[in-house]
């Protein structure tokens, strides 16, 4: 009896020893991506970032940490002052993660703040950063209580209500006269948020929604209803303001039904051309509004998508374009503010506010020459593709 | 808290109460002085909060779980509750030049109050079923009052409170939304502080505890232990169980009414069903029934994913690995006589004390 309990113990004492390792494998790997080329003793801006690694989101938290890895390796090459130091936490996009994911960054000695990369967490995080008064970028959450009320916060980002305002707009000039339904998600913040802002828009423009349907998050694999509702109605365009998940099944099941709508989508929708098992036929046509299109012809667009094909061996989405240029804008402000980097906290979070409101502007891969107003909020002109042949094409 | 001596031994209640208020107060005590001492790290001290919540949660579930024996799925729906009823409150108090301490203290009271409620309301009908068919029950109005949270708008103005199934509230300028559907509560003011989550924590161990300790704690316990047995000595085993469940969730309400409150943000959907297991994993692996057990299982369980972000992608792995371990080795008979073993052998010594004078103690 004894002997079977040591036995026991010794087994599951190995199976630790094991995770241990593979752990510590994978936490060096991790580590060493992120501070290439730190030499010690050289000057260290530390920029901490946040964002869903694992979990339902991790797209794109994932890839706005290869966008921002692939800027900090090129910035890091070509930089002889100081060296960046980028780490990100994976907050799984939950409001009281990510508080605690702020606090270990905190605990590392955090400079500058890149995030969080979704809307929930980024609010409850921000009014931490506010509170700590250290400068925050974040290159995807788009809600616009994410700046509300905080001067330090800055997004690379539409709003969602710039985003439906957008939509609605291009609809209303584009498509005058016909027909538009909507399927939106309705416990999704996001597509709640420009949902409601694009019927606003929309309905203020003289235009009328023929239908709107929500669903809630719990069902997504099952939109007949909804589309049934939008045949009946005759929508000839019907607007997806989600993300593209169940934007494909929602096609797919469009198609079975014999129901070949115009699509459009908004920036939720880019990613849906990578997705595993869709057939990118079902796609055609499809409109979007996305900042960024990783096929255009930009000389900086395609040097950066050959990096990341070369590193990461897929094509990068908008997110990793944000996170890419979120490192970017801060690295850029940072230097024209004459920075350095044994500066406390509250004086490159001051000095920086004054860069970014003050008629600071950048070229980047979302959007050329983006300013910043006071409110935090970016000023750039939104790109609507139509997927043709299975890539983007530029209207 | 009565001290109930038998044979000049302290009873099993009394010591385990000890344990209990024990643990938290010297908690307490001891990360207070810490952070005095600047000793306690930001990661650390951002959680103090949720784990005085969660610790809240699964005392009260336990009182569903342990004592009541009824398996429960929808907890954190009275936890939704009871933080978004806390969230209005403080946010309709907020004009007021009322004292911090008196808005949160009606927040957490409005908020135990309507989950209380809710709770009532709902146990009537579910604590009909038994077994696997309360539990989905439970479970299904917990994914209702989340689905409820995402389309409920509030706002705020001078009108007074405007509580909407849609979006267009029609707000005054100066008006403030409260609640906004999907995208929940922002801009929520932060009232929630450590000592308030610690006297919130001593609240519903004594009520729980004292509960367990009661003529009515007894009868949940024989409804519990065998309901037919129950009912033939004439217990009303449907009002019982439905005392046990309306004030679970009442704690429910207050723990997130305190949780609400940490955040400036809360989504409904923060509280769904993973929630709901969370912290029944907190009772489960605490033990049933057993109320310390679930302080340390609370607090443990909130701070291990925090410990281990150093194994970086094998984090949730190695998670998985020690919620395994513990369950291996607190259920296992081998360790469960050593812990008995020793806890006699330490207890024996000092209840040694009390049959020498117990003349005078009692």
């Amino acid at each position: 009896m004894k002997t079977s309990f040591v036995k026991k113990f010794m087994v599951i004492a190995l199976a630790l020893a094991m995770v241990f390792t593979f752990a510590a494998c994978g936490g060096s790997n991790d580590s060493g991506s992120g501070d290439d080329g730190g030499e010690a003793g050289a000057a260290v801006l530390k920029i901490g970032s946040s964002g869903p690694l694992t979990g339902g989101a991790s797209i794109y938290g994932v890839a706005v940490k290869q966008g921002a890895e692939i800027a900090v390796a090129e910035i890091n090459a070509q930089e002889s002052d100081f060296q960046i130091e980028f780490k990100m936490e994976d907050d799984e996009a939950d409001g009281e993660k990510s508080v605690n994911t702020y606090n270990q960054l905190k605990d590392w000695g955090i400079q500058i703040m890149m995030g969080t990369v979704t809307t929930g967490a980024c609010i409850t995080a921000s009014a931490l950063t506010f509170e700590d008064r250290v400068f925050e970028l974040t290159p995807s959450a788009s809600s616009a209580d994410v700046t509300a009320g905080k001067d330090n916060v800055f997004q690379v980002c539409f709003t969602d209500p710039n985003q439906g305002i957008k939509a609605a707009d291009y609809i209303a000039e584009n498509f005058p006269g016909q027909k538009v339904g909507v399927i939106y998600n309705n416990s999704d913040p996001y597509s709640t948020g420009i949902f409601n802002n694009f019927k606003a828009e929309f309905e203020s423009k003289g235009g009328e929604i023929a239908a709107a349907e929500k669903y809630p998050d719990d069902t997504n694999a099952d939109y007949s209803a909804q589309l049934t509702s939008m045949k009946s109605a005759g929508a000839e365009i019907v607007f997806l303001p989600i993300y593209y998940t169940p934007a494909s099944v929602i096609m797919k099941q469009a198609k079975d039904m014999n129901y070949a709508p115009v699509f459009f989508g908004v920036d939720g929708m880019d990613g849906i051309l990578d997705m595993e098992g869709f057939d990118t036929a079902l796609a055609e046509g499809v409109m979007l509004m996305t900042p960024f299109n990783p096929w255009s012809t930009d000389e900086a667009v395609a040097a950066f998508v050959e990096k990341y094909q070369a590193t990461y061996n897929e094509v990068p989405n908008q997110f990793a374009a944000d996170g890419y240029d979120a490192i970017y804008a801060l690295y850029n402000a940072f230097k024209a503010a004459g920075l350095s980097t044994d500066q406390p906290n509250e004086e490159i979070c001051d000095a920086m506010i004054a860069q970014f409101t003050g008629g600071f502007s950048y070229d980047g891969l979302t959007g050329a020459a983006m300013t910043w107003n006071d409110k935090g909020e970016v000023n750039k002109t939104p790109v609507v593709c139509v997927i043709e042949g299975g890539i983007y094409v530029d209207r | 808290m009565k001290m109930k001596i038998k044979n000049g031994r302290l009873s099993p209640y009394t010591k385990n109460s000890i344990i209990s208020y024990g643990i938290v107060i010297i908690a307490f005590v001891v990360v207070s002085v810490l952070n005095g001492m600047g000793l306690v790290s930001s990661t650390l001290q951002g959680q103090l909060v949720p784990i005085c919540a969660y610790i809240i949660m699964a005392v009260s579930l336990n009182l569903v779980v342990g004592i009541s024996g009824e398996l429960s799925l929808g907890h954190a729906g009275f936890m939704s509750a009871g933080a978004f009823t806390a969230i209005v409150v403080s946010g309709m108090l907020e004009a007021s030049d009322m004292p911090v301490i008196a808005r949160f203290a009606i927040a957490v009271v409005c908020g135990a109050i309507v989950a209380g409620v809710l709770g009532f309301l709902i146990g009537i009908p579910v604590l009909r079923l038994r077994g696997d068919y309360l539990a989905i029950v439970t479970l299904a109005f917990g994914e209702i009052i989340k689905n409820i949270m995402n389309i409920v708008y509030a706002g705020v103005d001078s009108h007074g409170f405007h509580l909407r199934a849609n979006p267009d509230l029609g707000l005054e300028e100066s008006g403030r939304m409260l609640l906004n559907g999907p995208m929940g509560a922002t801009a929520v003011q932060r009232l929630s502080t450590f000592t308030a989550g610690f006297v919130l924590v001593l609240i519903t161990l004594f009520v729980v505890q004292n509960i367990m300790n009661s003529k009515q704690g007894r009868a949940i316990m024989a409804c519990r232990d065998n309901r037919i047995a129950a009912e033939s000595i004439g217990l009303n085993v449907m009002k019982y169980k439905l005392m046990a469940f309306t004030v679970s969730a009442a704690l429910a309400g207050m723990g997130g009414a305190l949780f609400g409150l940490n955040f400036s943000t809360l989504l409904p959907i923060k509280f769904n069903f993973n929630t709901s297991v969370l912290i029944l994993v907190f009772v489960v692996l605490g033990g049933l029934g057993n109320i310390w057990g679930s302080i340390i299982a609370a607090t443990i369980l909130t701070v291990l994913p925090e410990v281990l972000r150093q194994f970086a992608d094998y984090r949730m792995l190695a998670y998985a690995i020690v919620l395994i371990l513990v369950m291996i080795f607190t259920y296992s008979p081998k360790i469960k006589n050593f812990t008995q073993n020793f806890m006699e052998n330490t207890f024996r010594k000092k209840d040694k004390k009390p049959e020498a004078e117990g003349g005078a103690a009692v």
